[in-house]
């Protein structure tokens, strides 16, 4: 069971990766990597609203017909990403003024109904969870680094306003990697977010064939000894 | 005997033109204008040219590495034509570094993402030069007057590198920049100034002719880039159709708005001669990858790039829209390629094939 869980976990945060893999939930990447900041609050309210989705649809997955499936997930959804959107309107307002329509748009995330169908309604609720970590994480991981990417060179700051939008004690990530920068607006305004996607498409595809290529290389050598 | 050989559909005639031909020929063609330019901004637009065309060179072996291709392309002389055109289309006195960074940007973005030479479906140089000017939009648009290499205000040696590479000191670049004539009427318009009041001094059709003005690198001097283009359509490496359309296209709704408003639009000529019009037209614009294949193509291709520089030029945000308008077309010549198909031998525009009424045969 763990070690399945585990695999769970694994897939979904770097195989089947959500963006780099699967190329899904583009639009919050996109708009939303800026900075690492932004991608680190929306990658982090995804995970939430994804982790009590899946856990909900599959407790109630038994009840749930075939044919009513979608409707019945997009209500779950819809209920959960709601409660998650008042959460953050009223404990973190400076992240929920910057995110705005972002978060209500969960909703329509397609890795969240994603997952739903195509995990939580076949599995339990314990690994459904793993899955929807693994997943939430993965995204997480992506939007932060396309974001810290992105504001490194077109500001040439990391975690810029991080204590303000994600609370003080997280004011050490605050860093200025290049002073005095005149910035590179490019990389900040919209085509920064598809080149920046566009080359870290690129960079785990590379990293996945050496990978992949250094598994072969181990394991022919094994098999010609048989 | 026929089956002895392989299928291959045409062209079956080469005509012995090879890349590196071509290009040496376009450098030849650029080079009048390219000298003059920098005989006419001194060391730092001769700085500014060498590191962009180095950067070109290096940001291509890059990338040729990075893929596994052969380097034989490097020796074609693409890269450093795409750093040449780009270096000519940049204020003078611009910083090295904005060289470097549109360099990298025209040949990693603008040609190797979509698999290097041939396979990109916009200009390398104009990609980057939009790049640079949305990014950096101080450095971009900081012209300077004239200073000739043998003039007497000329920027000496030491003086050159603290304004290109910022090397033993500062120079205030503010106290030497100069609006280029499209910049300055634009704003001046903007005031509310008419035109024969704004351009009442320091600006004459002879100095845009020649090229004794303040502008980008290698775009001032009309006599030159019509010498250069004139040869590269004589050589017929270039041929006339898109820079006459592209000419026209702005000429024609220059010459129309001007008649009904001479204050609040520049006469045609002024369109024809200033800025990038001929650089675009016949250096720019005529790239063989990003423009249409038929002569009727081409001309839909240079008139929409006209026009589209005209609107730019008098209603659009920016004085100059040479790259946006080069982009713009650049996107629709798979679609220009689609529509104006030239006919099949035996079929019609259509694509049947033509009726046949068999002869007697005697």
């Amino acid at each position: 069971m763990t070690a399945r869980a585990l695999a769970v976990f694994k897939d979904g945060l770097w195989t089947n990766n959500v963006t780099l893999s699967q190329k899904l939930a583009l639009c919050p990447l996109l708009a939303l990597t800026s900075t690492a900041t932004n991608g680190l609050g929306m990658g982090l309210a995804t995970t939430a609203c994804l982790v009590m989705t899946n856990v909900a649809i599959s407790l109630v997955r038994g009840v749930i017909t075939p044919q009513v499936r979608i409707p019945a997930f997009i209500l779950v959804i819809a209920g959960i990403v709601t409660l998650v959107d008042m959460l953050i309107n009223a404990y973190g307002h400076e992240l929920y003024k910057v995110l705005g329509l972002f978060i209500p748009l969960i909703v329509t995330n397609c890795v969240i109904l994603g997952r739903a169908e195509a995990f939580a309604s076949r599995n339990g609720p314990s690994l459904s969870a793993c899955d929807a970590l693994g997943i939430g994480l993965g995204f997480t991981m992506s939007l932060t680094g396309i974001g810290a990417i992105r504001e490194i060179l077109g500001s040439g700051t990391l975690f810029a306003n991080a204590s303000l939008m994600l609370g003080a004690p997280l004011a050490f990530l605050e860093t200025t990697i290049i002073p005095d920068y005149k910035g590179f607006l490019l990389m900040i305004l919209p085509p920064g977010g598809f080149l920046v996607l566009g080359f870290a498409l690129a960079a785990k595809r590379v990293f996945d064939s050496r990978a992949s290529r250094r598994a072969a290389s181990v394991a022919a050598p094994a098999s010609a000894c048989h | 005997m026929a089956e002895d050989r392989p299928f291959v559909a045409g062209p079956f005639a080469h005509a012995g033109r090879s890349t590196p031909m071509i290009m040496a020929w376009v450098m030849i063609a650029l080079t009048p204008a390219t000298v003059f330019g920098l005989g006419l901004y001194g060391w730092p637009a001769i700085f500014l040219f060498a590191t962009t065309l180095a950067s070109a060179v290096l940001a291509e072996a890059a990338c040729l590495k990075l893929a596994g291709k052969s380097m034989v392309t490097l020796q074609d002389g693409s890269a450093a034509l795409s750093g040449w055109i780009l270096a000519l289309t940049l204020p003078p006195w611009a910083p090295w570094w904005i060289g470097a960074v549109g360099a990298a940007l025209a040949i990693v973005v603008g040609k190797h993402v979509f698999g290097g030479l041939g396979q990109n479906l916009f200009n390398p140089a104009m990609v980057a030069r939009v790049a640079l000017l949305i990014s950096f939009p101080l450095e971009m648009t900081r012209y300077v007057a004239p200073r000739p290499l043998l003039g007497g205000d000329a920027a000496g040696f030491k003086e050159s590198m603290a304004i290109t590479f910022g090397l033993g000191g500062h120079v205030d670049l503010d106290a030497v920049s100069s609006a280029s004539l499209l910049g300055h009427a634009k704003t001046e318009l903007a005031r509310g100034v008419p035109l024969h009041e704004a351009l009442s001094s320091g600006f004459d059709l002879s100095s845009l002719f020649f090229g004794t003005t303040t502008g980008s690198m290698g775009e001032t001097s009309a006599l030159l880039l019509i010498v250069g283009g004139v040869t590269l359509i004589a050589l017929r490496v270039i041929s006339w159709h898109i820079p006459l359309a592209l000419i026209l296209g702005i000429v024609v709704p220059g010459a129309l708005f001007h008649a009904i408003d001479p204050d609040r639009y520049l006469s045609p000529l002024v369109h024809a001669l200033a800025a990038s019009t001929l650089f675009g037209a016949f250096f720019i614009a005529t790239d063989l990858v990003t423009s249409p294949v038929t002569r009727a193509g081409q001309m839909i291709y240079g008139a929409g790039c006209g026009v589209l520089i005209f609107i730019i030029r008098t209603w659009g945000g920016y004085p100059e829209g040479m790259a946006f308008a080069v982009l713009l077309m650049n996107a629709g010549t798979p679609l220009i390629d689609r529509w104006v198909r030239p006919r099949i031998y035996g079929r019609d525009r259509k694509g049947r094939p033509l009726s046949v009424t068999p002869r007697e045969s005697k």
